[in-house]
């Protein structure tokens, strides 16, 4: 050990390698800092929503959690129904992409994928409000008249068709394209013997992709449906603009009265509010920045177990 | 053995029949016309009004998953059938999720044209416009001046973060940098500007604050990460040998990344912070909470309220006048403005990425 140590050479220190080496640590330093901000300032202004006098809040509220108890529900509810309907139909496009499209066609088809991710959500909403919701809304008539005896299918049903349902519909799209890229990514780092051995054994293509590649690739899906959770439990401006809430717990889909989500109730009540309002919305914001850092954090930790025995890195 | 064999000639899906060669193209245009035929009888017999041609793809696609699962299994046996149900659903997946990007690039492009093709659309605000008329010029100005801003604050601190990662970091603070990068991508965008707003309603006491740079500062806190991963990757990707030559002249470490690291990762990199930029440019709800909404021109980042594209958008659409039919004409064609500069952002980022990316030998 004694040698090894003494044969270890130093690099002689320069100023320019010190003020260099220290600006990147700083840089590096100042991102947690940053992360370690948002959760104070936001903590240190939602302080008086927890003591709130029960005036401050609108609508027969008393008290700050069962102010944000329908807004935790509304978020969630809505989030878990995007990621129902987003995650087969990425895996979908995901296996689409990396086994059944032609090679040259692959790099192509999946930046069109990507396109998605760049439309801006505001115009999300617009889509959602003017087009979705139209468009939707007979067949939520007919659903309502058939399958009414079912709770969260009961009616009245919504004439203007934005109910939670739609949103859930508008969040799935907004979230396929980051649950794509993730699976895609994985599905690719199958190992090719695994895939080529089975094929070898004479199974099908879909057989081939159920006993090599799902497998290998669970835990990036499991991962990537929680980064599309994370997004889809912030997402803001298509809710706010698509939804037409209530402040109440809510399970019914198609109806005109919906659970409305913390991001859009601040976005849609901040520009007017004031006094303890601010702090109560801030307040609202620090339980959806504590829910998306304990899922995102959780989906990340998923995926860095995964590489270290993927054999990828 | 060979009475085994005997027995059951037909489950051997090795023996068993195969379908045609591009059978499956012509049941799926097989299945589109008897659908299209369906659809048209309905139309002729006035049950609906116009031919629907959505459910006749829909309907045409369905018909073709049961069609060639039934056709493949008579045939080729029960495995190879559902090889095919499973491609033609994958495909179908494909097919569903381009959809919405087409509706939405489509609907935008009527909607907007009207409204983005008026004279003053680009050269006028909204000041005392009542109705129809006025333009954007506020909110591209508002947007150009946040979003610069943003850029200004994150690029240096997200390259010297990349670069300590990738130069520099062992060890713990490595680690944590590198997971809580991961984790702040997934920030709600909303929480950004809530923090700006938290930040500097504190440190200027004024509970009713809104300013641009402060839209900047909730920007940065979104777009720093993308920068981080994006360039890091791209570092990562310069070859050793290059840095181990630079050292072995002797050149100091700090040189070696400034004068042999960045350069040759510089397309890359550029990629990855238009890509940023792309990525926030688009941002509502933190611009909404800091930086606030005004009808008039603002030069100024650190006094008043700024207008931006996204938030002209939206508050186009929430706050209609008297004459709606005008707001939601310029709502949507400040909407065709935006995906236009996002996609061109988009576009410039993965050309500049293919033109200068290193060649690698695969």
């Amino acid at each position: 050990m004694t040698t090894v140590a003494a044969t270890t050479i130093k690099a002689r220190q320069r100023p320019g390698d010190r003020i260099f080496s220290s600006a990147t640590v700083i840089s590096g330093s100042l991102i947690l800092a940053v992360l370690a901000a948002v959760a104070i300032f936001l903590l240190v202004e939602s302080l008086p929503a927890f003591v709130a006098a029960p005036e401050d809040f609108s609508g027969d509220v008393t008290n700050f959690w069962s102010y944000v108890g329908p807004l935790v529900f509304g978020t969630i509810y809505s989030a878990i129904l995007a990621l129902l309907m987003a995650v087969p139909v990425a895996i979908g496009i995901a296996l689409f992409i990396s086994h059944f499209a032609p090679r040259k066609l692959a790099q192509g088809l999946g930046y069109l994928v990507d396109l998605l991710a760049a439309v801006p959500s505001v115009v999300f909403g617009l889509w959602g409000i003017g087009v979705l919701a139209p468009l939707v809304q007979p067949f939520y008539t007919t659903i309502v008249d058939w399958f009414g005896w079912f709770t969260p299918l009961a009616g009245p049903v919504s004439g203007t068709g934005r109910t939670i349902f739609t949103v859930a519909i508008v969040l799935a799209v907004m979230i396929l394209p980051i649950i794509t890229a993730i699976c895609r990514e994985i599905f690719l780092q199958t190992p090719l013997l695994h895939e080529e051995a089975a094929l070898a054994l004479g199974a099908t293509r879909w057989e081939m992709i159920r006993m090599a590649v799902l497998p290998f690739g669970l835990p990036g899906i499991i991962s990537a449906s929680m980064l599309g959770l994370g997004r889809a439990l912030g997402e803001t401006m298509a809710v706010a603009m698509v939804l037409s809430p209530t402040p109440e717990v809510i399970f019914q889909l198609l109806t005109s009265q919906n659970s409305n989500t913390i991001a859009a109730n601040i976005a849609l009540n901040f520009p007017e509010a004031h006094g303890v309002g601010v702090n109560i919305l801030l307040a609202t914001g620090l339980v959806l920045f504590v829910v998306t850092l304990l899922v995102n954090m959780l989906a990340r930790v998923i995926i860095n177990s995964r590489k270290a025995f993927s054999g990828a890195n | 053995m060979s009475s085994v064999l005997e027995a059951a000639p037909l489950t051997n899906s090795l023996t068993a029949g195969k379908l045609p060669r591009r059978s499956s193209l012509w049941v799926l245009l097989a299945s589109w016309a008897v659908s299209a035929a369906f659809f048209t009888m309905l139309y002729l017999s006035g049950a609906v009004d116009g031919f629907n041609i959505v459910g006749t793809v829909v309907f045409g696609t369905v018909l073709y998953c049961v069609a060639i699962y039934v056709l493949s299994r008579l045939v080729e046996g029960s495995r190879k059938a559902k090889d095919r149900l499973m491609t033609a659903l994958v495909t179908a997946a494909f097919v569903i999720a381009l959809l919405p990007l087409i509706s939405i690039i489509y609907t935008t492009v009527v909607n907007g044209l009207p409204a983005f093709l008026t004279p003053t659309f680009f050269t006028s605000s909204q000041r005392n416009v009542v109705g129809a008329g006025g333009g954007v010029l506020h909110a591209v100005m508002g947007t150009l001046l946040v979003t610069g801003m943003a850029t200004l604050i994150s690029v240096p601190i997200g390259l010297l973060a990349s670069i300590y990662l990738v130069e520099y970091g062992r060890g713990r603070l490595a680690k944590a940098i590198t997971f809580f990068v991961d984790v702040m991508t997934g920030i709600p965008s909303i929480v950004a500007g809530l923090f700006a707003f938290a930040l500097f309603a504190l440190l200027f006491n004024d509970p009713g604050i809104r300013f641009g740079f402060g839209g900047a500062i909730a920007l940065s806190v979104l777009m720093i990460p993308v920068v981080v991963r994006s360039s890091e990757e791209m570092l990562k990707l310069v070859p050793n040998e290059l840095r181990e030559a630079a050292f072995a002249l002797g050149v100091p470490k700090w040189l070696t990344i400034l004068k042999v690291v960045l350069p040759t990762s510089l397309a890359g990199i550029v990629t990855g912070v238009m890509l940023s930029i792309a990525r926030v440019i688009g941002e509502t709800a933190p611009l909404l909470i800091i930086a606030g909404f005004t009808s008039s021109m603002n030069y100024d980042l650190f006094s008043e309220r700024m207008m931006t594209l996204p938030v002209f958008v939206y508050t186009q659409y929430a706050n209609q006048g008297a004459d709606s039919q005008a707001y939601i004409d310029r709502a949507w064609a400040g909407a065709l403005t935006l995906i236009l500069i996002v996609m061109l952002l988009n576009g410039l980022a993965r050309l500049i990425a293919h033109w200068f990316s290193p060649k690698l030998g695969r």
